[in-house]
């Protein structure tokens, strides 16, 4: 089976450069100026670009438990059409994925439908309760790449320490959601202008940064590998770039919506707005701009969080928190960041690909000769409107819903299998 | 002049300009005079159905929108969150389509939750009345205080208004912060750190003091608002005794303000925690006929928005 991608751009050293690519055996076998070989499939893609296959390492694709969100077919999809590749899922399911069962049902369902490469993340603590450590040796040895919490976040010190240090002996990085619960309290969105204003009550800065102080200072004692998830704040991205400079390993990543949303997007009441952490104020969103720019922060993860309408649709404070990110992540960038210069697209790529897979040393991420044909093609001058029925995540819940962004998803490869074609 | 006002929604104060709020105090004042005759009753607003719709509890201000469309002639449903089904769980969006289906031409809202009187209009596709939404909003009230106002000192232009109390929690001064503002009011708020919202200067444009006597210098108005006992056990506030030492209004304190300050209250009051009884009973005191007034503003919004015959 050979495929061959002509008249594309590809990105190759950071740049787009007019090659054409041929796909042999699942392999990138070729990259040259000309292809000329005789191939099962060609595909014209003039005009457009060819990416590394997007990898996404902090999604919720909801099964086994609230597969009326999502389901582990429905959320590959949903991810395929968003150029993504590889997703990790995160172990807030029902049950929660906090052992080996749960990490084997969830790669046998995506083995199933092969769409994407689903990696697997365990659970920090027994059922996320943050009292007791997880299995999480027996999980690595499963496959997970990572454990985590997400959603919840251990309050207790003394036993975060245990999970650090326990992580530390089987090396496996540790994922944290920053968020100190009392300081949140019943915050619905950031702390500041907009909350005063509307009367919604605030989560402030402090709710993350305190934990994510906490959290460097313990993993430093523990030795462990510290991801910090979804950062948020111009004083978290400064606790981040104080570890780094002492040479600690953290790393941490930004949501699309972080980038280039702020809490002006909460004045209208729209749920759609409202995640954890809450969108936060123009300084912050800059700084998250800047400390990409400049390598701070390390990736760019969505956050996929699905909800069904029903959930969503009804009073802000009784909402779910949450957005889903897939299908509209290199849209929202490209179109607000890119286009107007604030970041380059080889900053935006490379976010989406080689340095997710660093953080977590995944496969993938690159194009290059002999690497899985993972790709995605992406043609930057025409666009995709966001809409209830061309969305293929089960779920609709997206700030960006009936808007029209730059930038159009052709195609999807996984090993050199199509995934997503645009229709 | 000529304003709409038919089928709008009264969300809070600023989708409404200066002029169009004293238009609206205006026809207040004529709905004030039917409230005073001995036959409070005009037929305007006959065939039409208001539905106060209180998912909050709150029988002051629910009483008060049912009088007011009384007094118009609407036909008047009431539907009460703790004997209703949402209770049951049912969800506000299908709460909002049965009623509809009844015919409600207005609803009237009340709800923890800010923002929900535009999720009401966006289910029902009627105007909407906003009787309080958690701390976002309250326009009513503050229509009826800058009625009050007004009626006593004709204008509220360059008046120093000074709101002393629990403002993080308050919508009544959220919405009061906009109606006065436009109308030139200069506003100061007061209360202890821990019950003070940030950035209140660049969010209002009013001003912030922790300190009462600094506060009510000069003050032309003074307003009080209701000390919730729950807020100790959230830790904002040691004890309702160290909060009245220092934020009471008093005839102590009061002799900051201007000899003749308005005294108001938008109730219920605690006697003795933020307002001393010989204050709240002061010949100052405007507190009585703040309720009165709040008939006659919903009566105003009620007409103008129902679009009814003079």
């Amino acid at each position: 089976m050979k495929t061959i991608i002509k008249n594309a751009k590809i990105y190759l050293d950071n740049a787009l450069q007019a090659q054409e690519l041929l796909i042999e055996n699942k392999r990138i076998s070729k990259i040259a100026p000309q292809i000329t070989e005789k191939a099962d499939t060609v595909i014209d893609a003039a005009g457009a670009c060819v990416f590394p296959g997007f990898i996404d390492i902090h999604a919720h694709l909801r099964d086994p438990g609230h597969t009326y969100k999502e389901d582990i077919q429905s959320g590959t999809k949903s991810a395929a059409k968003g150029g993504f590749t590889s997703i990790c899922a995160m172990p807030n399911t029902n049950p929660v994925t906090d052992n080996i069962a749960s990490v084997e049902y969830i790669q046998l369902r995506a083995k199933e439908f092969s769409i994407a490469r689903v990696y697997v993340i365990g659970a920090l603590t027994k059922q996320s309760k943050g009292e007791e450590i997880s299995e999480m040796a027996t999980m690595k040895s499963g496959g997970i790449v990572a454990v985590s919490d997400d959603g919840y976040c251990v309050q207790n010190a003394r036993i975060m320490l245990s999970c650090l240090r326990y992580a530390a002996n089987f090396d496996i990085p540790v994922i944290i959601h920053p968020e100190d619960y009392a300081l949140a309290g019943r915050g619905q969105i950031s702390s500041g202008k907009v909350a005063t204003r509307i009367g919604l009550s605030g989560i402030p800065g402090l709710a993350e940064e305190v934990i994510i102080a906490r959290d460097i200072m313990l993993a430093e004692s523990a030795g462990a590998r510290l991801h910090i998830a979804h950062i948020s704040t111009a004083r978290s991205l400064e606790l981040v770039r104080q570890a780094k400079e002492r040479g600690l390993p953290v790393t941490c990543e930004v949501t699309p919506h972080h980038l280039v949303l702020t809490d002006e997007a909460c004045l209208g009441f729209d749920t759609n707005t409202k995640m954890k952490p809450p969108l936060r104020n123009e300084a912050d969103r800059l700084a998250c701009v800047q400390a990409l720019n400049e390598g701070l922060i390390d990736c760019i993860a969505t956050d996929h969080a699905p909800h069904a309408d029903f959930e969503k649709e009804r009073e802000f404070d009784q909402a779910p928190f949450g957005i889903i990110g897939f299908e509209t992540a290199f849209a929202v960038l490209y179109d607000n960041l890119v286009k107007s210069k604030a970041i380059s697209l080889s900053t935006l790529v490379n976010k989406l690909s080689c340095e997710p897979a660093r953080i977590l040393d995944l496969p993938g991420g690159e194009i290059k000769l002999g690497a899985k044909a993972d790709l995605t093609i992406i043609d930057l001058n025409q666009s995709t409107t966001f809409s209830k029925e061309n969305i293929l995540s089960k779920s609709k819940n997206t700030p960006w819903l009936d808007q029209t962004l730059a930038s159009r998803v052709k195609y999807t490869f996984k090993s050199g299998m199509i995934t997503y074609q645009d229709s | 002049m000529n304003y709409q006002f038919l089928g709008r929604n009264v969300f809070d104060l600023d989708d409404y300009s200066r002029e169009e709020i004293l238009y609206i105090l205006e026809a207040a004042k004529g709905m004030k005079s039917i409230n005073l005759r001995e036959y409070k009753k005009i037929p305007t607003l006959r065939g039409k159905t208001i539905c106060t719709l209180f998912v909050e509890n709150s029988t002051r201000t629910r009483m008060s929108f049912e009088l007011a469309a009384n007094r118009l002639s609407a036909d008047v449903v009431s539907f009460q969150a703790n004997v209703s089904a949402l209770q049951k769980g049912e969800s506000l969006q299908d709460t909002v389509y049965t009623l509809n289906a009844m015919g409600i031409d207005l609803y009237c809202i009340r709800h923890s939750s800010p923002g929900s009187p535009q999720l009401v209009h966006k289910y029902s596709q009627k105007p909407v009345i906003n009787g309080g939404d958690g701390r976002h909003a309250h326009p009513t009230q503050a229509l009826l205080d800058i009625y009050t106002i007004w009626e006593k000192k004709g204008d509220l232009k360059d008046l120093k208004v000074t709101i002393v109390g629990d403002i993080l929690h308050s919508r009544v001064v959220r919405s009061n912060l906009i109606g006065m503002g436009k109308l030139g009011a200069k506003v100061t708020v007061c209360g202890p750190k821990t019950l003070m919202p940030g950035n209140m200067e660049s969010v209002y444009g009013c001003k912030v003091e922790y300190d009462l006597a600094r506060a009510l210098s000069d003050a032309d108005v003074v307003m009080g608002l209701r000390m919730q006992l729950e807020r100790m056990s959230e830790g904002l506030f040691p004890s309702l005794e160290e909060y009245s030492k220092h934020y009471v209004l008093s005839g102590r304190t009061l002799k900051y303000a201007k000899p003749d300050a308005l005294i108001m209250h938008p109730g219920p009051m605690n006697r003795g925690v933020e307002i001393l009884p010989e204050i709240a009973d002061s010949k100052h005191s405007v507190i009585v006929e703040q309720v009165a007034n709040g008939v006659a503003i919903r009566m105003a919004l009620m007409f103008l928005i129902l679009g009814g015959k003079a």
